[in-house]
């Protein structure tokens, strides 16, 4: 009878036979090998901190810097805490990337469309474009950018000036700075308004087309009165806006905004650079939508306008968005590249000049690697809610 | 009658002028679009091609033979040879000739279809290669002179930190790749964090950990050299990426390769070695490819904790003040040796990704 079982007995198998039990000791190895490590680590970084007399702990965020940083979105100066350079670090890291995202999106769209345009220059231009950029290492168009041509602009002296509003020079790009006098919260006010009617007239429309077929022009309607509005409530309240203009004092430019040739050199080589990868994913992405889909729009009498935006776009983006959000972590985690250049991004303040002064290495890279594992899982979460939204809905 | 010959199409629908009409002015806007672009490049290419060549100074010792106003080539010339070996003593510098040598022989087939034995000039590259590497470049062994790994630089520094992280990389990423998709959960979990921690992290402050930390991390009286943590940092930190590449080929393979495996009673060490990998990388070549080239270029980053690989070379001979302002010829040249690795191999993985595909989607 036994022989005619179809399971044989567990007791039958040698115990480190059997897949589960082996399982579980290749786990538990895992996890003793892991922890030991972790321990040895530990213990060796403390005992190597103490024999070269560096401290431990967060209480160096409270202590003062004492240095200054040539860049800060909020107010700094060297008295303040190494605390705050985390901060300022931190802001400047976020402002590039931000900036670099939408500059590259922008670009890196126009290039992928005119890699498919049906003009035989605009596509060679659009190809060598991609190929020259993405072959060239990010750092040395960061250099480039910096060292051959905004370092070769002239000085503040013999600023090259648009009017007497926009000045370049070797120190920056300057620009007016707007000044708000008090009644501009009128005008923020009719801003606001302004887009909540865009999108309720957005939403009849829709509602009106379902039920009746005719079409309303909601963008256009919607655009002039985002436009419109805030414009007539401005002339209204009586223009309450001055300018700061940029002039030149001593050496230099003061007043105004300032865009520092440190930032300018990375914001630019940061979205070519990316714009060159965007642009093959977007053209990726364009040429995965079969040619029968155009064919079937334009057989239901479908223009080429209203073909690209409801059959076209929304099925080429189900294809664009997964790699187009590693290219956008790939730009933030590349913002780190500011450091050869000295512009003040996270890693350049707080990995390099608080490093350095406090020693605390372990805390400091510790701190640092914890900000982009975070920004990370951020982008990626927020693109994976939207690549929900524009997923292939399967019933 | 039936006999009549085909009238030839209009002359303006074939030849230069065919071509012409239908590529760059089918309409209004496309001709308007042709001479814009047309202007652009005319004004754009005319004093690029100027500076590069025509006004250019290819011949000659010193600053005061570049006087054509175009690019001073001659500033390439004469540093050449620190930009190639770095501080590598002259008498030694064949080592690095046998390795370039030896590198072209195991790669120069892979381009050729229908090499002889290809796959094993290959298999060279990846094994017998960074063996004979090992013992040549830094040398101390076999009556040969020992080179400080300070000493290294140029086009052979950056070579060998790309090398080595890919080398070094593929079998720990296809471990990583394997405890990925493994069925035990705690093991699933480690390559999970490992992966996800340094994909999330830039390079540079790998780099910095790795020159600053690893240190700290380390038993006293045990140490390494700058160039031999900031490879454990690029082998670490590409790894996770290679274990990524490779995650994509397991997961290409179909379920019945895997059951046909263990049906045949092949332990799981076997299935995956003689059944799986084989197929699974294969497949992933033109992947690996691509995370070679961005490594080759994110190897230019050692410049920032000092080591002087081509970009640092040449960074740190511009600011000659004997040489008025030669920093654009000296990134072009940087531009261009990088160029010419990257796109070449890019072309290759690009040749062989089409050749893989056997989907019928157009």
């Amino acid at each position: 009878m036994n022989q005619t079982d179809p399971a044989p007995k567990q007791s039958n198998r040698r115990p480190w036979n059997d897949p589960r039990v082996r399982s579980i000791a290749f786990q538990v190895i895992a996890i003793a090998a892991v922890l030991w490590g972790g321990w040895s680590l530990f213990q060796n970084t403390l005992a190597n901190m103490e024999s070269r007399g560096i401290s431990t702990g967060f209480g160096f965020l409270d202590q003062t810097a004492g240095f200054g940083i040539i860049m800060s979105l909020i107010p700094y100066d060297s008295t303040m805490t190494y605390g705050r350079t985390f901060v300022v670090g931190l802001l400047n890291t976020l402002l590039v990337s931000g900036l670099g995202i939408i500059a590259a999106t922008i670009l890196g769209f126009i290039v992928g469309v005119a890699r498919l345009s049906h003009n035989w220059l605009v596509s060679r231009l659009a190809l060598v474009f991609v190929e020259t950029l993405r072959n060239i290492p990010l750092l040395l168009q960061i250099f480039f950018w910096y060292f051959a041509v905004l370092q070769n602009l002239p000085s503040p002296r013999q600023s090259l000036g648009l009017g007497e509003l926009i000045e370049l020079n070797n120190r920056g790009l300057y620009f007016p700075a707007p000044v708000t006098e008090p009644g501009f919260g009128w005008v923020i006010g009719a801003f606001v308004v302004a887009i909540v009617a865009a999108y309720g007239i957005h939403r009849w429309a829709k509602k009106r087309q379902l039920k009746t077929g005719q079409l309303f022009p909601a963008f256009r309607v919607g655009l002039g009165i985002v436009i419109a509005l805030p414009l007539v409530v401005y002339a209204l309240a009586g223009a309450p806006l001055g300018w700061d203009l940029p002039h030149l004092q001593g050496f230099n430019f003061t007043g105004g905004m300032t865009i520092i040739p440190e930032l300018a050199a990375l914001w630019f080589a940061l979205s070519i650079y990316t714009a060159s990868f965007i642009a093959e994913i977007v053209r990726a992405g364009i040429l995965s939508v079969s040619r029968g889909q155009t064919e079937a729009a334009n057989a239901l009498g479908l223009h080429s306008g209203l073909t690209l935006r409801l059959v076209v776009i929304p099925q080429a983006m189900r294809v664009i968005i997964p790699p187009l959000t590693s290219q956008y972590l790939n730009l933030m985690k590349n913002s780190s590249l500011a450091t050869a250049v000295g512009y003040p991004d996270l890693v350049s303040v707080f990995m390099g000049t608080t490093l350095n002064q406090t020693g605390q290495a372990v805390e400091v890279v510790a701190i640092t690697m914890g900000v982009y594992l975070t920004i990370s899982l951020v982008i990626s979460a927020l693109m994976n809610l939207y690549n929900r939204a524009v997923a292939l809905q399967e019933r | 009658m039936s006999n009549t010959k085909d009238l030839p199409p209009p002359k303006t629908e074939i030849g230069v002028v065919g071509w012409c009409r239908k590529h760059l002015f089918s309409s209004w806007h496309n001709t308007l679009l042709t001479i814009v672009v047309a202007y652009f490049l005319v004004t754009l290419i005319g004093p690029l091609l100027n500076w590069l060549i025509f006004d250019a100074t290819f011949s000659g010792t010193q600053p005061s033979d570049c006087t054509g106003g175009g690019a001073c080539w001659v500033f390439i010339n004469q540093r050449i040879n620190f930009y190639i070996y770095g501080f590598y003593p002259d008498p030694l510098q064949w080592r690095i000739d046998v390795m370039f040598v030896l590198l072209a022989v195991a790669f120069v087939p892979q381009f050729i279809e229908n090499f002889p034995k290809r796959k094993w000039f290959g298999i060279f590259g990846l094994t017998g290669l960074p063996v004979i590497g090992y013992i040549l470049i830094p040398g101390g062994h076999f009556g040969l002179e020992n080179v400080p790994s300070s000493k290294w630089g140029g086009l052979a520094l950056t070579l060998i930190l790309s090398y080595v992280g890919i080398v070094a990389s593929l079998p720990l990423g296809t471990l990583l790749a394997m405890g990925r998709r493994s069925d035990m959960p705690i093991i699933r979990g480690l390559c999970v964090i490992f992966i996800e921690v340094w994909r999330a992290v830039p390079l540079i402050t790998v780099l910095f950990m790795a020159s600053v930390m690893l240190p700290l991390f380390l038993p006293e009286g045990m140490n390494f050299e700058k160039l031999a943590r900031a490879l454990i940092g690029i082998t670490l930190w590409q790894s996770a990426y290679m274990a990524e590449e490779i995650r994509g080929g397991l997961q290409a393979i179909p379920k019945g390769q895997y059951e046909a495996a263990s049906a045949l009673g092949l332990g799981y060490w076997k299935k995956m070695g003689l059944i799986i990998l084989p197929q699974a990388l294969t497949l992933v070549i033109p992947g690996i490819v691509n995370t070679f080239i961005s490594l080759f270029k994110d190897t230019t980053l050692v410049l920032i904790i000092g080591l002087f690989d081509i970009l640092g070379a040449v960074q740190s001979t511009i600011t000659d003040p004997a040489w008025q302002n030669v920093t654009t010829e000296g990134y072009v040249f940087v531009a261009f040796c990088f160029w010419v690795f990257c796109f070449g191999m890019s072309r290759y993985s690009q040749n062989l990704e089409s050749k893989l595909d056997t989907s019928h989607r157009n």
